[in-house]
């Protein structure tokens, strides 16, 4: 093939999505550096100590591990109901319901159940909660056509009062009246293989484990499946979909509920797993930053894995930039560049798009020069193409010295 | 002439004849050459056509004129003096007006309103002077328009006057014609034409743009001829053969009668009884409307875009609520059927909007190809996607209706050209042998080439015996395909005539609710 004349108009290339993020990420640090420099410490120091922070020793990765957790899962639920065409923007109400969900079966279920058991029940459970939100948003767009943006940010809050009153009702830790009891260790999804790899403390738990597998399966339901085809289709284009006789209402609907079961996990992961307690009037703000994750990430299973772990360490490492004297706070403002340069990735796009026009445009003047406009880029193969810009540019190069 | 050019330009030579001179036009877009060294020449007080086909380039070569492109090479001449017509104000300065084939007025505003609308002067505008003046224009134009009508209550071709006089309001003497008839009916068209006339009389220019020959044939001076941004030449109307101005438009003979072999019915296939169905609106859009279409048989729906088409088509698809009436495909009731249940019984559906309903854009064709079978054990076993199956069934798809795109199966729908995108629905709806194929508008915005292809397409799956629907606003297609012709207007059934028994006239009058024998 590639050696083949192809006989049809060429095209300047376009910006891969790999490209654009990184190219975020790379603006959002340099913008980052800036800051540090502008209150007059060095940046380069800064950012080794914000990764030496988060990668340094087994301890740090293992606590970089655990904070990613939830942003994988959360970037992940955004992502699923974006490449089906819904905003999953609810997933902080889908973490919380399925945290509590889970804290009250940690607290109340039986201690004679077996761990594996036990572990099983408490996952479905984390599902099925995250996923009855979701359901609950997918199904009042289908039905009423209420738009998920604003039964999600809804059901957000109402998922924030049902753990304000469950909490004190039932798990209230007693001495600290804001917050739920721990759950005991052996009740989490901390386990004895995370603590052998990264020290007995760590927050590293199986949900990291769960969180690959669900990678792969979103990735394989997505690409490999009918439901991933009939759910990206109606994402797509609804009408084309409704059309081909595709039930748009009931794929909104199993969407929306796959999207918040996965969130549900991340509220497992966080609460029951990272963390062992529930805070009273605390809304996780892992839910919003999953979008970030999710856009950065170009809205890919896999892309939404590398972006969590990316702000997963951002996050840990954040910590080990107060030892330079740069307050947290501007750590949390350079995360939040990140952020935006990730949210406003179509800037990266066309920016990389109008240079790599720009090149093609000056390629494909040169190859008129050297032919003298007598034939076009696609009637020759790739070698001769090279050559006859490579000729034209000393044409020009001559020409302009003869000026 | 002579006179009317003498007034306008008294210093210049005989040279200097023509009102509007675009000379070595030349527009590129990123991959595309949309005008190369094109040379238009309008001279005063004629009625100046450009022919080309879809994508020739007519509408980039109108939009340098008129400000809203510039042009990478060439002069544009305006009554002999050079000018840079850098945006439409420009060109409305120079007396330039366009007539847009969507017509850009606000429907609850009246006429006068309308029409002043950007030019009210002061704080408080002068409604009744204006009034005045628009009374004035219409009446010596005879465009029988009144300036306190309001938008929404009177007919597109009304709506199209006010346009005009809009262009006359702001003393446009040269106007731009952008494909004026498609909305209209063969009567309203006639009026247009008179109307034209009437503008040339009075010493305005015209130019047409349009791929209609026999429109040109009826009121152009002489006609520009533009192929694939190529300018191939300027021909005098009167003395030049339709076929020969279609050679000239398409590179090659064209034939437009479509070979049919002569009617063979079978069973009915389609049954529609008694019909209601209510529209966007919420008003009844179909009323009554029953319709009987047999295998081997071509049955065109006639009428002027807006009168229940979509309604009707939207119903017997699945795609619209049945208020009350029947629909019966191959006998069995489907009134209440689900959409994937009548594509299983054997519909096939080319949508009126081949990019909304049609494709997913953002999607390759093998996931286009397969989108209404994808759930079959064919293409998805247990659920995964047989991949390998659908690409081949994609390829074969591709080749046998020469769908043309860049990289194949794995194109994306969107990349393709209209064409090729109404090719790989056509494909996709024939290859999945429907025993009913509803076609809407299938040739909407092709190139005659394309046309001819799937003119063929629908025939043969006449030919072959199964039942096809034809809905389009163009009456040469309706007569060319159909054994049968259902005219609608304002959702009503006028009548059902055989095409060989009819004429164009008649079926005019009808697509305007004049029955014949009230005629």
């Amino acid at each position: 093939m590639k050696d083949k004349v192809l006989n049809k108009p060429l095209e300047a290339k376009k910006a891969s999505p790999l490209l654009v993020s990184i190219s975020a990420v790379i603006i959002g640090m340099l913008a980052g550096c800036l800051l540090i420099l502008l209150i007059g410490k060095d940046p380069i120091n800064g950012y080794k100590n914000l990764f030496m922070g988060a990668l340094s020793n087994k301890r740090k990765i293992g606590a970089t591990i655990g904070l990613s957790t939830q942003l994988i899962f959360a970037g992940l639920s955004f992502s699923f109901a974006y490449k089906t065409g819904l905003f999953n923007i609810g997933g902080s109400g889908q973490m919380l319901i399925g945290g509590i969900v889970c804290s009250l079966l940690a607290h109340k279920l039986p201690l004679g159940i077996p761990r594996p058991i036990y572990l099983i029940i408490i996952i479905l459970a984390a599902i099925c909660a995250g996923g009855l939100w979701g359901f609950i948003s997918g199904f009042l767009k289908a039905k009423f056509n209420v738009h998920e943006v604003v039964s999600c940010i809804m059901l957000n809050w109402i998922a924030y009062w049902v753990c304000y009153d469950f909490i004190p009702r039932f798990i209230i830790d007693p001495t600290i009246a804001v917050k739920s009891a721990p759950i005991a260790t052996e009740r989490t999804l901390r386990s004895g293989i995370f603590g052998a790899i990264f020290g007995k403390s760590t927050t590293a738990n199986l949900g990291f484990l769960l969180a690959i597998i669900a990678v792969v399966l979103i990735w394989f339901i997505l690409n490999k499946t009918t439901l991933g085809f009939n759910l990206k289709a109606v994402g797509a284009n609804k009408y084309c979909a409704e059309y081909a006789g595709i039930k748009v209402n009931k794929s909104i609907i199993i969407s929306m509920a796959i999207s918040g079961a996965l969130c549900g996990l991340a509220g497992l992961s966080y609460y029951c797993g990272y963390s062992n307690i529930m805070e009273m009037g605390k809304m996780p703000s892992e839910g919003f930053d999953g979008i970030a994750v999710s856009l950065l990430g170009n809205s890919t299973p896999i892309g939404s894995l590398v972006a969590g772990l990316f702000f997963g360490i951002l996050k840990n490492g954040k910590l080990s930039l107060v030892t330079l004297g740069i307050p947290t706070e501007l750590a949390d403002t350079i995360i939040a560049i990140i952020i935006y340069f990730a949210a406003t990735n179509i800037l990266f796009r066309n920016f990389w798009d109008g240079l790599f026009k720009k090149s093609f445009e000056k390629k494909e003047a040169y190859f008129a020069l050297a032919v003298n406009g007598e034939k076009t880029m696609d009637q020759v193969t790739p070698e001769e193409r090279k050559e006859l810009i490579k000729k034209g540019k000393e044409l020009s190069k001559t020409s302009k010295e003869v000026k | 002439m002579n006179h009317v050019r003498a007034k306008s330009t008294p210093h210049f030579g005989e040279e200097m004849s023509h009102v509007i001179e675009m000379i070595g036009i030349r527009k590129e877009f990123p991959g595309i050459v949309a005008n190369d060294n094109i040379t238009l020449q309008v001279e005063e007080g004629e009625i100046h056509a450009i022919l080309g086909e879809n994508g020739a380039g007519k509408s980039t070569l109108m939009s340098i004129l008129f400000g809203l492109y510039h042009a990478d090479k060439g002069v544009i001449k305006v009554r002999g003096k050079e000018v840079n017509i850098k945006s439409p104000n420009d060109a409305f300065d120079l007396g330039i007006g366009m007539v847009h084939q969507h017509f850009q007025l606000v429907h609850n505003f009246t006429v006068a309103e309308n029409i002043i609308l950007g030019k009210e002067g002061g704080f408080v505008y002068d409604i009744k002077t204006a009034s005045k003046k628009i009374k004035e224009i219409s009446e010596r134009y005879g465009l029988a328009i009144e300036p306190d009508m309001v938008i929404e209550d009177i007919t597109v071709g009304m709506q199209q006057r006010v346009e005009i006089l809009k262009m006359l309001y702001r003393d446009a003497d040269i106007l731009i014609f952008d494909e004026p008839t498609g909305v209209l009916t063969p009567q309203e068209i006639k009026e247009l034409m008179q109307i034209m006339k009437n503008l040339i009389k009075e010493g305005k220019s015209i130019i047409l743009i349009t791929h209609k020959l026999d429109e040109i044939k009826e009121v152009a001076d002489r006609c520009t001829v533009i192929r694939r941004g190529k300018y191939i030449g300027v021909v005098d109307v009167k003395s030049t053969s339709v076929d020969e101005m279609a050679a000239m438009m398409v590179g090659r003979p064209v034939s437009f009668k479509v070979e049919k072999k002569p009617v063979e019915l079978k069973d009915t296939v389609l049954e529609v009884k008694n019909l209601n169905v209510k529209n966007a609106k919420g008003v009844l859009g179909v009323k009554d409307f029953s319709l009987s279409v047999k295998g081997g048989e071509i049955v065109g729906i006639a009428g002027v875009d807006g009168n229940g088409q979509s309604e009707l088509i939207e119903a017997i698809t699945g795609l619209r609520k049945i208020e009350s009436g029947s629909v019966t495909l191959c006998g069995k009731d489907i009134t209440h059927m689900s959409i994937l249940e009548r594509n299983e019984l054997g519909l096939g559906h080319i949508p009126e909007d081949r990019q909304k309903r049609g494709l997913v854009l953002s999607a390759p064709l093998t996931t286009n190809m397969v989108i209404k079978e994808f759930y079959k054990p064919r293409f998805g076993k247990n659920g995964i996607l047989q991949k390998k199956e659908i690409d081949e069934y994609t390829q074969n798809i591709i080749e046998k209706f020469d769908v043309r795109s860049g990289e194949g199966k794995d194109s994306l729908a969107g990349k393709l050209s209209g064409g090729n995108q109404q090719k790989a629905i056509i494909g996709r709806e024939v290859t999945s042998n429907p025993e009913l194929l509803i076609a809407v508008q299938p040739t909407r915005g092709l190139d005659v080439g394309a046309i001819e292809f799937i003119h063929k397409q629908l025939v043969q799956q006449r030919d072959k015996g199964k039942a096809v629907l034809l809905v389009s606003f163009e009456l040469d297609e309706i007569f060319n395909l159909s054994d049968r012709i259902a005219v609608i207007n304002a959702g009503r059934l006028i009548d059902i005539v055989n095409t060989k028994d009819t004429d164009v006239n008649s079926v005019g009058l009808m697509m305007a609710g004049i029955k014949k024998e009230e005629a």
